[in-house]
């Protein structure tokens, strides 16, 4: 039986206080994210429970109970403490997915740390931005990254430890960087955990935007509440479930439903080290028998293509939940899930501002594919008219994606950017930047971004960022970043280019500057085609209509054009 | 065929393995699903070896697997009647 019950009944009868209730929280009591994903478990008599099987490449696997998350995460507060960082510092996570960053995020909350995860395959540009911007005072990093960070050290005076969770002692540590091995450390058995309220900073995570630089969403200890009672209702978690949720904790998924949610619903999850092949996804599943799995439209059209019978080769029976974030889910998605693991995928809505899913498809519900489904409850979530800012009553009609504030894993800033987080509210409702429609039923239904960030594989990126780095490129003069239809990704970066004179177009320059972007930014950014052109539209005032270039990339009527200064 | 081989394996080497990654790659470390190439990297070093030897892979051919060793990329070549 579903954790949740039909969901007319309980979006009726619910309540924030429920999750509080069950998390035993009570109004202006100490609340640590920490404390209560580990050494709240076993106290509760979880701590033999496995709470973490980490498997890495080439089949090197850790198993980890909850006492020894709870004593290792100690290990790490009291290392960081130890350096004389203080509660309130910015402390980055920048590691692939091994133990150390899912123990390092709950280390740093214990100590009163924030904790700014910040994806791997970030290039130096992109790390600099998001650590200058944050003031970071350390980063926990591993020696295949240390490269990145030590090539912007000279620029960071801020920056007080660079903590090496890998080093060998092959190659000797500069200035400022010291070497951490979390499995060798002395456990602690006792680590007076900071008494962070519900309001003290918790999570920072950076996100995209169309202009301007990333945007550090700023999120606090109090977000626990609805993480809990999301991950139990939506993912449906139960006792002896085996959980796998295939996101990165650089992002927002990963530490909301990859770290956080299943660890304070107490759950055994796995995390699988590896680059994507469907043989050995399918093989994880049937090796730890998965049963709950939280995955991307991306990973899940990876795998569609890779056809049904690599799936008939495993035994994938344990699986009895599927779900998926990132980007809409297609109905031709659901129904081949249907199809060969014989559960459909349920599509999840919500993203880095809102914290916890906001909108969602349930167990029990009826699932109409394409749909995201509906509003969790709790949350009210409506559409909004694009020019009035008043919700639509019609059904059918696209508008904004807007919620009423005040759920509890709601970002409370943007980190040094009051400004642009206040112009995210209008009428009293906060917009997500999503356009739907709401049809009769109440399901809501994507239509796209309002905005000219794209969506690529289900990450955000800001053309803004790309462009910026793109003009440091010797050859480039001006250029043009929109996002393009994928099959697989949704979106992928197109970039239109100029060149300076003196370069010519060529394939060995179009390879040349996706490299560049690809090592500066990372390759979620780097253009999958350039187009080099002869001029940019522009508005007379000189602004690129990046509007213009988008609508033909997909096919869909260019719109006012009556500020476009020159014919394309 | 190891000239190619060593073309390729060189590029992947000095683009795709981070500074200070000293991992060991040769003709059979899984770059795909080993973490080395990510899917959207992919794209890069099929442009390299459209533009290295004047061909066009189609998508569908250009799969993990067919990218994931070395050895892969150069059995997918050979196809082109590179070698």
């Amino acid at each position: 039986m579903a954790n949740m019950g039909p969901y007319e009944n309980v979006k009726e009868n619910f309540s924030w206080s429920i999750s509080e209730k069950e998390l035993g929280y009570h109004n202006g009591e100490i609340l640590n994210i920490g404390e209560y994903c580990t050494d709240r478990l076993c106290r509760m008599g979880k701590k033999d429970k496995l709470a973490l099987i980490w498997e890495g490449f080439g089949g090197d696997v850790k198993k980890y109970t909850f006492n020894d998350m709870r004593l290792l995460t100690n290990s790490i507060a009291h290392f960081l403490k130890g350096l004389g960082l203080e509660p309130g510092d910015r402390i980055c996570l920048f590691m692939d997915k091994v133990p150390e960053l899912y123990f390092g995020f709950l280390g740093i909350l214990k100590m009163g740390g924030i904790a700014q995860p910040l994806f791997s395959a970030f290039g130096s540009d992109s790390l600099i931005t998001r650590l200058e911007d944050a003031k970071t005072a350390a980063v926990i990093t591993q020696k295949k990254h240390l490269q990145k960070v030590r090539n912007i050290v000279p620029q960071m005076p801020y920056m007080k430890h660079i903590i090496v969770v890998d080093d060998d002692g092959s190659k000797p540590l500069k200035e400022r960087e010291i070497a951490f091995h979390m499995d060798q450390a002395e456990r602690i058995e006792h680590f007076d955990i900071y008494p962070s309220k519900a309001e003290t900073p918790s999570v920072l995570h950076y996100t995209s935007g169309t202009t301007g630089k990333p945007k550090g969403a700023q999120h606090v200890h109090y977000s626990l509440i609805a993480q809990y009672i999301t991950a139990k209702y939506v993912l449906d978690l139960q006792e002896n479930d085996i959980y796998w949720c295939t996101a990165d904790p650089g992002w927002v998924t990963g530490t909301s439903y990859g770290i956080i949610g299943p660890w304070v619903n107490g759950m055994t999850q796995c995390v699988l080290d590896s680059g994507f092949k469907a043989e050995t996804w399918y093989k994880f599943i049937e090796k730890y028998k998965i049963t709950v799995w939280y995955s991307a439209p991306t990973a899940i059209r990876s795998l569609m293509k890779d056809g049904d019978e690599i799936v008939k080769k495993h035994d994938l029976s344990s699986l009895r939940h599927l779900c998926s974030v990132g980007e809409p889910l297609n109905a031709e998605a659901v129904i081949w899930s249907k199809k060969v693991f014989g559960l459909p995928f349920l599509d999840t809505y919500w993203q880095t501002e809102t914290g916890c899913i906001v909108i969602s498809n349930y167990p029990g519900m009826t699932v109409k594919p394409g749909s995201m489904g509906k509003p969790f409850p709790g949350i009210d979530a409506t559409v909004l008219d694009l020019k009035t800012y008043e919700p639509i009553k019609k059904p059918g009609i696209v508008g904004l994606i807007a919620l009423k504030p005040g759920w509890p894993s709601m970002m409370r800033t943007y980190w040094n950017n009051e400004i642009t987080y206040k112009s995210k509210f209008k009428n009293g409702w906060y917009i997500c930047g999503d356009r739907s429609s709401i049809d009769e039923e109440g399901y809501f239904w994507f239509v796209g971004r309002d905005d000219d960030v794209i969506n690529t594989g289900g990450h955000l990126v800001g053309p803004f960022e790309i462009e910026s780095a793109l003009l440091e490129h010797e050859a480039v003069a001006e250029s043009a970043v929109v996002g393009k239809p994928d099959p697989v990704n949704m979106e992928v970066v197109k970039a239109f280019i100029t060149l300076k004179p003196g370069f010519q177009a060529s394939k060995d320059l179009d390879l040349a500057i996706m490299n560049f972007i690809r090592k500066r930014l990372s390759p979620l950014a780097m253009p999958q085609e350039i187009e080099f052109v002869d001029s940019l539209p522009k508005t007379r005032s000189g602004k690129i209509m990046r509007r213009v270039l988008r609508a033909k990339e997909w096919g869909e009527e260019i719109g006012d054009v009556s500020t476009l200064e020159n014919d394309m | 065929m190891s000239d190619l081989k060593n073309i390729v394996l060189n590029y992947v080497k000095n683009e795709y393995l981070e500074e200070g990654d000293d991992r060991e790659v040769d003709f059979n470390t899984p770059l795909i699903s080993g973490g080395i190439v990510d899917s959207f990297s992919m794209v890069s070093l099929k442009r390299f070896l459209e533009n290295k030897y004047n061909i066009q892979i189609p998508d569908a051919k250009a799969t993990p697997d067919a990218f994931d060793t070395v050895n892969n990329i150069a059995e997918l070549l050979k196809e082109f009647n590179i070698q």
